[in-house]
């Protein structure tokens, strides 16, 4: 691991055990974050993004289960380590932003309170020092009259102001990552370029890594350096940024791309969908998942996984149209 | 001239909400907006949440009954007459497909429903066979129609919705949200289908959503609303391209575009604060405060929504001096 490097994932493998059969949330995903660095996970619901990252807080819930692969994040092996070993970890070094702004935080105590039990699990500071710190916390996250605040109640706050609680929450001990699940979604347009903003503001200031888990390409194409594109448990495609918008070499990624209305563009062009269903986690498919709904779909591609290749540094991509020759040449290739 | 299909005049909607002993306020969910939808047209309806776009809608369709102002629909005053009948001709597909479907109605019975209620078939055999008509129309197929709703994906969902809505034959479809609960690659799918739908039918659609690009996509013309009143009405291109409402032109800065170079260069106006309170709306003009060019007049005065150039109107007092 160079010593830029925050976390690196190495074929991570998570899955659920239900009653109906085992579901592979996550099947062998591989990926490095440096530190202060932005990565966008992009993916349909079901495609695993989120089961992921919260790995890493060691939030996968029974049924769920790491069943394979290492993350080693700032020298812990966090896939050995224990609730307890978690429980300092969290909060300190990693913190999360939910989705749901109105749900995760408690509605029966004053925002203060819920920030201050942070400061005092995490921090040896005492009560005057927690209130400052507080204080200091939400002046940061943009909120006036700070002291007011502090002894108000969650249903106080509007959608934008209880997510900046959040934020203000997740940065309390200076974390070295912020994962960001899905945080504007929940939020309008305007409150949500606020909340942007001050992601991106906040992690200039204190040097964080982000993990920004979304399905909306716009969101990571304005904060993102990097973007890992999640299909089915498999990340199909990462790269930079301007690699996945103006290189995609994967078809999910493509077609991705191509069935959003461009806002910029003038007169009336019919969108291009990406035909099917998303698959069923149950039965995956032998071969590349995205395969049943490709339109390039060829023999192998419902046989095999494909290998990645790469087609800059740091631009992967999984897809047996980048391995045409390759394949052609292999037994059986194309033309059975 | 188009011929207009729908007319909403000065359309209010308050909501009773108890203020005291003696005092009784209202949440102004909708207040003063008028429009008017042509044939064959999609009138989008934007906004954030809170502005009153899903109460307009729903208030059309007489889902609420409206306090004030006067829906015409074909040429008809249809506010306060006994609506049954224009049931057949205005429809609904709602937002939520994972709440809108009754969870112990096989699909067959949820699109037969319409049909039975509104006596659409002689006996069973016409009914099944319009059934499946309906089914094939939205791209599902027969084995389908004896199946629950929760046997289905969101898109196949949202499509039941849509063939239920198809089920009377209607002219007119309030689409409130419909593709906001969906994957992005089931998004274009449904936006298609509405499309060909709209062609193949000739349908109106009155399309009600958050997201300004779909909205931009499919609509002819759309309305920007804001707690309650209708900012900014023009043709789709022109409201994108030109913008005279300062909360339309932080509206449409403010949505994330994916296109990187764009969002680098892109020049954001970020408003400050959130949307009031529509109990208690801002005197005057209700984006005064949070208008980074609102002043004195706007406090006082409300500003009237005027047209200022061919079909394109707007309700701010400094239009011309921003």
């Amino acid at each position: 691991m160079s010593a830029n490097c925050l976390l690196d994932i190495e074929n991570l493998q998570v899955s659920f055990f239900t009653p109906a059969g085992e579901v592979k949330a996550v099947s062998g995903v591989s990926y490095t974050l440096n530190h202060g660095e932005v990565l966008g996970i992009v993916g349909e619901s079901g495609s695993g993004k989120s089961v992921s990252a919260y790995t890493l807080m060691g939030l996968i819930a029974n049924p769920g289960k790491i069943v394979g692969g290492t993350v080693d994040f700032n020298g812990h092996q966090v896939h050995k380590m224990t609730e307890k070993e978690f429980r300092k970890m969290r909060g300190s070094e990693v913190s999360i932003i939910f989705q749901d702004p109105m749900t995760s935080l408690n509605p029966v105590f004053t925002i203060g309170s819920q920030l201050m039990e942070m400061l005092r699990l995490h921090t040896n500071k005492n009560k005057e020092e927690r209130k400052a710190r507080a204080i200091e916390l939400l002046r940061l996250v943009g909120m006036n009259e700070p002291e007011k605040r502090l002894k108000q109640y969650p249903h106080e706050f509007s959608g934008g102001m209880r997510q900046r609680v959040m934020i203000a929450m997740a940065l309390a001990c200076e974390p070295k990552l912020l994962i960001a699940d899905e945080p504007t979604t929940a939020l309008d347009v305007t409150i949500q370029a606020q909340i942007l903003e001050l992601m991106v503001e906040l992690k200039k200031k204190i040097n964080m890594s982000i993990i920004m888990i979304t399905h909306d390409l716009g969101v990571v194409s304005d904060v993102c350096d990097r973007i890992a594109v999640m299909y089915a448990g498999k990340i199909v495609e990462i790269g930079s940024t301007d690699d996945i918008f103006y290189n995609p070499k994967h078809c999910y990624t493509e077609g991705l791309l191509r069935s959003i209305p461009k806002l910029h563009e003038k007169g009336h062009e019919r969108l291009v969908p990406i035909e099917g269903v998303p698959v069923d986690l149950l039965s995956p498919p032998a071969g590349c998942p995205f395969a049943p709904r490709c339109d390039k779909c060829m023999k192998i591609c419902l046989r095999q996984m494909p290998e990645y290749t790469e087609i800059s540094p740091g631009h992967k991509s999984a897809c047996w149209q980048l391995q045409k020759e390759q394949f052609e040449n292999a037994e059986g290739g194309n033309k059975e | 001239m188009s011929e207009k299909l729908l007319e909403v005049e000065h359309l209010q909607q308050y909501f009773p909400v108890s203020g005291g002993l003696f005092k009784k306020n209202y949440v102004k969910a909708v207040d003063d907006v008028s429009f008017y939808i042509n044939k064959g047209e999609t009138f989008g309806l934007v906004g954030e949440s809170g502005c009153g776009k899903t109460t307009t809608g729903r208030t059309i369709l007489r889902l609420y009954e409206p306090t004030g102002g006067k829906i015409i629909y074909d040429g008809v005053d249809v506010t306060h007459v006994p609506f049954a009948p224009y049931r057949r001709k205005m429809q609904i597909v709602f937002q939520d497909p994972y709440a809108s479907l009754d969870a112990r109605m096989t699909v067959g019975d949820i699109i037969g429903e319409p049909i039975d209620i509104h006596g659409l078939a002689a006996n069973k055999k016409e009914r099944d066979e319009r059934i499946l008509s309906l089914l094939e129309r939205v791209g599902l197929n027969s084995e389908h129609a004896n199946r629950y709703p929760h046997e289905f994906s969101g898109g196949q969902r949202q499509r039941v919705g849509i063939a239920r809505a198809l089920a009377v034959q209607p002219e007119f479809i309030v689409c409130d949200e419909p593709i906001s609960a969906l994957d992005v690659s089931i998004q274009a799918q449904v936006v298609n289908m509405f499309e060909d739908l709209q062609q193949e039918l000739g349908l109106t659609y009155l399309f009600i959503a958050h997201d300004l690009a779909i909205v931009k996509h499919i609509s002819n013309r759309i309305g920007v609303m804001y707690l309650g009143k209708m900012v900014e009405l023009a043709d789709s291109d022109m409201l994108y391209e030109h913008p005279i409402h300062p909360y339309t032109q932080s509206l449409l800065s403010a949505i994330p575009i994916p296109d990187p170079h764009t969002s680098r260069t892109k020049k954001r106006i970020v408003l400050e604060g959130d949307v009031p309170s529509p109990l208690n709306p801002p005197s005057g003009c209700r984006f005064r405060t949070r208008c980074p060019y609102a002043t004195e007049q706007c406090a006082v005065e409300v500003p009237e929504f005027k047209e200022y150039e061919a079909g394109h109107f707007a309700a701010c007092h400094r239009i011309g001096e921003i």
